[in-house]
């Protein structure tokens, strides 16, 4: 169990456990999972990990540029934006990240329950 | 002696040409465009070669073009044109009473006309040592032997200046290996045709590379030994060690000959619109010449310039007006372009736009809401747009809000439509920069009936020389002809312009052996490739060097990354390996214990003869597949672009007319091949007679056994598009039917695209020329097969048993866990 985060930002942890060009899951009890991406270039995204078509984890798709082809059916989703590409329409919630010395931070209030408006 | 009687003719003009290089040869063409038979024409070049294209040299140096692909006239051309060429023997004077000129080998040929394209000569620094062995320039080819002869044996190279040619000269030996300084005498690298910005990113990026880069510095001497150079030292005094100094501090307009003739010359030769100097008989283009007080640099003005001269010695002179330029860097890897002035000041008005974590920088300089200057960044997909709109000084007030975004955001359309943005093109918008070719000709070259890249590059040679407007050229195929597109050989996918086989082919001949390095060597015209070239890279690379590459997971569909199947919710399959259909009941004692451990939610006999456990967890993969290795089993590779299944029947065992032990024998395959990634899945079946139980007749490699022995059948497939398989031989071992079953697999892991399995490939290449690959060289059986055995030692290793073991736990566990904060406050 998580203990009471500090001001708004929650520490989810070093850098170095994502490796470039992979993404790793954070599971939100009651909620939506999160994926974690690390990309090539060394930027980091936050976004819930279903894929705007069938809910797919886009988690294990393949990272290039700033987008993951997400691994069911090939849409691909920009890390920045979670909006689908391309002729495709639909967008995947993102959660806002920092990264400050070496440790990752997610918005505290961003991560939400399944099906509750965000200013809850 | 009897001279034969000529029947008289008129009399051609005799045009004379002083320099066989981009300006001297591309005015002759124009030329002959429009008036064939006009001018006699005898070109002198100081160098002893057909022209080429001067820009590529860089990527010449670097490895990335060879010589040949950069002639722009082969000796075919000029004797094709009834044009003489004189290379290697540079005119020396210029006698304008005789109106002949005089060349070094002594030579005089008098002229009717006479045309100066001399060039520039490099710029050479006057210090101490700047003529000892070792101090090179970077203009013409012998330049670049030069260059290759040092850089073969390694060491370090210092280029002096940081312009475009500087970072062209020091990208290329830093791709030959040798340790590179670059030492610039301004605080910024390209300084007049970047701003402080964009020149940080571009340093930043080549100091990742690996790069040293000095500014500000200021070279006081360069220390030689015996004669040849071994360091510079700065005016500070900082010493940099060096086995090759390369001047690249600037060109200076080549005018020594006019000069000495006494035309009009200041910095360059003095030339009036129509390209005519201070002799009426004497004309001048390129980098030699002054127009309206300018000297040029870049070939695009040369080209407009050549049209001007072209027009006026046809007797219909349109005059030149001078040109705008722009600038791309020729470094893999960066993209940058930079046009016009935007050095800001007085009523200038600057939209910047910055992606930090995309590395992009833009910058667009406005006066009177018209385009004076723009910088591109990371991404100069725009480029030409902003440069169309410089050029025509079109009012872009209405667009101004959305002018930083680009074309397609500014224009309101289409926001992703390549094809709308080249519509939106004028008609002398330039597409291909290289060889100066606008976009009406282009149009009109397709309207001609080049329905194909490949016709296009070779009729107006749009796209031939760096290729990086592949995509612009494929745009206005797709306008003009709509689907009348001639797609050619299929490319690898949208990040490139070769194809499946090029690139196959190039990572042997290149010795490419990382992802990155394919891409930077074939221009891949994403950082990173796609969730297409990516995996097909990696198996391309896999199959290439056995034991060598090491296998890059993040390349991998997730199936082949997480060794299951992913289900439609997320979960995963498992499925171990069932060697040719035979199990124990241990085996599935081990199998019901995990399926109820894990929670499978179905457990299915597939159609490949093994069961098959559905809803296991990602974190639970590398439990369940620990206690199935603890039972003897591995991984099945149902998952994989690899061998799937070996389906028996029973076989003579068992079965009343079974000939041959077919089971034994397709555990035996199963044995030998299992764990082999390939293009595509690839199925195995051996049934015991014709009766085929098995089903061998549809699987990529089928064995029907026959009293006599082994028939062989290959390329059947029964999946989306049935197809039965052609037989390929019969053999009369089992041990024959295992070898040429491993040399047949090899062979299409060697050759088919990825993602193309055995039937379509076999249907691409013909059963022919399987057969002749395999039967014309009575040793290719044996080759084939040894070498998918060599690679059989690094990958037939349970992948499982490596996951169970620990490796790679981050793929399988989840970072911390977290609830949302309103249940905290609950
Ligand atoms: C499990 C199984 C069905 C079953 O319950 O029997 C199965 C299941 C799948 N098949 Fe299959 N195929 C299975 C036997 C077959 C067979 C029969 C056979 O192998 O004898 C065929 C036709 C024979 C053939 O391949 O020539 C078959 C033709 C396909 C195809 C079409 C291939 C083609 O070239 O046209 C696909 C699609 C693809 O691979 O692109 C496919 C793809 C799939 C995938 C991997 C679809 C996907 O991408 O998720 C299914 C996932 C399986 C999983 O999650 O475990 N499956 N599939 C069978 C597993 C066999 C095994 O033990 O490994
Ligand atoms: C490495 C490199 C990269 C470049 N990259 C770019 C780029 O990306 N974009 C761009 O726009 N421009 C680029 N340029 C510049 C471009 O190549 C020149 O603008 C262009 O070649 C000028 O054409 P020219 O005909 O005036 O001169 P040249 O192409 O140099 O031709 C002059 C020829 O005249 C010959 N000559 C000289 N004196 C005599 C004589 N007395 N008798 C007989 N022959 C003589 C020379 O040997 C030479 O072959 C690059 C240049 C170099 C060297
Ligand atoms: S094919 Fe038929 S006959 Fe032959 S072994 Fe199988 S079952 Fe027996
Ligand atoms: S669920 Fe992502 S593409 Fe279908």
């Amino acid at each position: 169990m998580m203990s009471a985060p500090v001001g708004t930002w929650l520490d989810i942890g070093p850098t170095t456990q994502i490796a470039p060009g992979t993404a790793r899951t954070l599971p939100v009890v009651g909620g939506e999972e999160i994926a974690v991406f690390h990309t090539m270039r060394g930027e980091f995204y936050a976004l819930v990990n279903s894929c705007p078509h069938k809910q797919g984890p886009l988690s294990q798709g393949i990272v290039h540029g700033d987008t993951v082809t997400c691994p069911l059916h090939n849409w691909r989703i920009s890390l920045r934006t979670g909006e689908a590409q391309g002729d495709d329409e639909g967008c995947t919630p993102t959660i806002p990240l920092k990264v400050d010395s070496g440790r990752l931070f997610l918005l505290r209030e961003a991560v939400i329950p399944s099906g509750k408006p965000k200013a809850a | 002696m009897n001279a034969p009687t000529k029947l008289p003719q008129p009399a051609k003009e005799k045009l004379v040409v002083i320099g066989n290089g981009m300006a001297g040869c591309r005015a002759v063409e124009e030329l002959l465009e429009r008036d064939p038979d006009r001018y006699s024409v005898t070109i002198f070049g100081a160098e002893p070669r057909v022209n080429y294209n001067r820009i590529m040299l860089s990527p010449v140096l670097a490895g990335e073009k060879t010589f040949d692909e950069i002639v722009i006239n082969s000796a075919e051309w000029y004797a094709e044109n009834g044009i003489e060429l004189v290379g290697g023997d540079p005119v020396e004077q210029i006698d304008r009473q005789a109106k002949s000129i005089i060349a070094k080998s002594g030579r005089v040929e008098p002229y009717d006309k006479l045309l100066i394209a001399t060039g520039s000569d490099p710029f050479i620094i006057p210090i101490p040592g700047n003529d000892l062995a070792g101090v090179v320039t970077f203009r013409d080819l012998d330049d670049v032997d030069k260059m290759l002869a040092a850089a073969q044996q390694g060491g370090d190279a210092v280029v002096i200046g940081g312009g475009l040619l500087g970072l062209e000269a020091a990208h290329g030996l830093s791709l030959r290996g040798m340790k590179v300084t670059v030492v610039h005498l301004m605080p910024a690298l390209m300084e007049r045709q970047l701003d402080e910005a964009a020149g940080y990113l571009l340093r930043q990026e080549l100091e990742s590379r690996g790069q040293t880069i000095l500014t500000s510095a200021n070279t006081k001497v360069i220390h030689g030994v015996e004669g040849k150079v071994v360091g510079i030292e700065l005016e500070d005094g900082t010493k940099v060690k060096a086995d090759i100094v390369v001047m690249a501090a600037g060109i200076k307009p080549s005018t020594s000959l006019a000069r000495s003739a006494d035309l009009e010359c200041e910095r360059g030769i003095v030339v009036d619109d129509n390209m005519v100097t201070s002799d009426s008989d004497i004309l001048a283009v390129g980098e030699c010449v002054q127009h309206r007080g300018t000297c040029y640099g870049l070939v695009a003005p040369l080209w407009d310039m050549c049209r001007s001269l072209a027009d006026y010695l046809t007797g219909a002179p349109n005059g030149y007006e001078g040109s705008v330029t722009s600038t791309k860097l020729k470094v893999s890897g960066i993209d940058l372009f930079s046009a016009g002035d935007f050095s800001g000041g007085d009523g200038c008005e600057d939209i910047v736009m910055r992606d930090a974590a995309r590395g992009v920088y833009k910058r667009v300089v406005l006066k009177d809401d018209k385009i004076i200057g723009a910088v591109l960044y990371g991404d100069t997909a725009d480029g030409n747009w902003y440069f169309d709109l410089l050029k025509k000084e079109e009012d872009v007030a209405d667009i101004r809000e959305g002018l930083i975004f680009g074309q397609a955001f500014a224009s309101g359309g289409a926001l992703a439509d390549p094809n709308a943005a080249v519509a939106a093109l004028s008609d002398d918008a330039e597409i291909c920069g290289c060889n100066g070719v606008s976009k009406g000709k282009v149009i009109s070259c397709i309207a001609k009936g080049a329905h194909s890249v490949d016709a296009v590059r070779s009729t107006c040679k749009a796209s031939a020389s760096c290729g990086s407007c592949t995509n612009l050229v494929e745009s206005l195929l797709a306008l003009t002809l709509g689907d009348d597109v001639q797609t050619g050989p299929r490319t690898l996918c949208k990040c490139t312009s070769f194809t499946h086989d090029d690139v196959r082919r190039l990572i042997l001949e290149k010795e490419l052996k990382v992802i990155p390095e394919v891409m930077q060597e074939l221009h891949w015209t994403t950082p990173e490739g796609c969730a297409s070239c990516r995996p097909a890279l990696n198996y391309y690379l896999l199959c290439a060097w056995p034991g060598e590459y090491e296998d890059d997971e993040k390349s991998r569909y997730v199936n082949e990354r997480l060794h299951a199947n992913i289900q439609k919710d997320g979960t995963y399959s498992v499925v171990p390996r069932m060697w040719g259909g035979l199990t124990t009941p241990d085996e599935l004692r081990a199998i019901a214990d995990a399926a109820e451990k894990y929670g499978a939610r179905t457990v299915k006999v597939t159609g490949g003869q093994r069961i098959d456990l559905f809803g296991i967890k990602k974190e639970d993969l590398p439990a369940i597949w620990g206690d199935l290795n603890a039972a003897g089993m591995v991984s099945g590779h149902a998952y994989g672009k690899a061998l799937r299944t070996v389906k028996t029947c029973v076989g003579s065992e068992w079965c009343r007319f079974g000939t041959q032990d077919s089971t034994g024998l397709g555990v035996k395959i199963e044995r030998m091949t299992w764990g082999s990634y390939m293009p595509h899945k690839f199925k195995i079946a051996v049934s015991g007679c014709p009766r085929n139980c098995a089903e061998a007749t549809i699987k990529d490699f089928g064995v029907v056994c026959v009293d006599s022995g082994y028939e062989l059948h290959v390329g059947g497939n029964g999946g989306i598009h049935v197809r039965a398989t052609d037989l390929l031989c019969k053999v009369e071992t089992e041990e024959q039917a295992m070898e040429y079953c491993a040399a047949f697999i090899q062979l299409y892991r060697e050759d088919a695209h990825y993602l193309e399995r055995t039937a379509p490939w076999l249907e691409r290449k013909g059963l022919d020329w399987i057969k002749s690959q395999l039967f014309d060289d009575p040793d290719a059986i044996k080759n084939y097969a040894k070498r998918f055995r060599f690679s059989q030692k690094f990958w037939q290793v349970d992948p499982w048993a490596n996951r169970a073991g620990g490796a790679h736990k981050d793929l399988h566990s989840h970072l911390a866990e977290v609830r949302p904060l309103s249940m905290e406050n609950a």
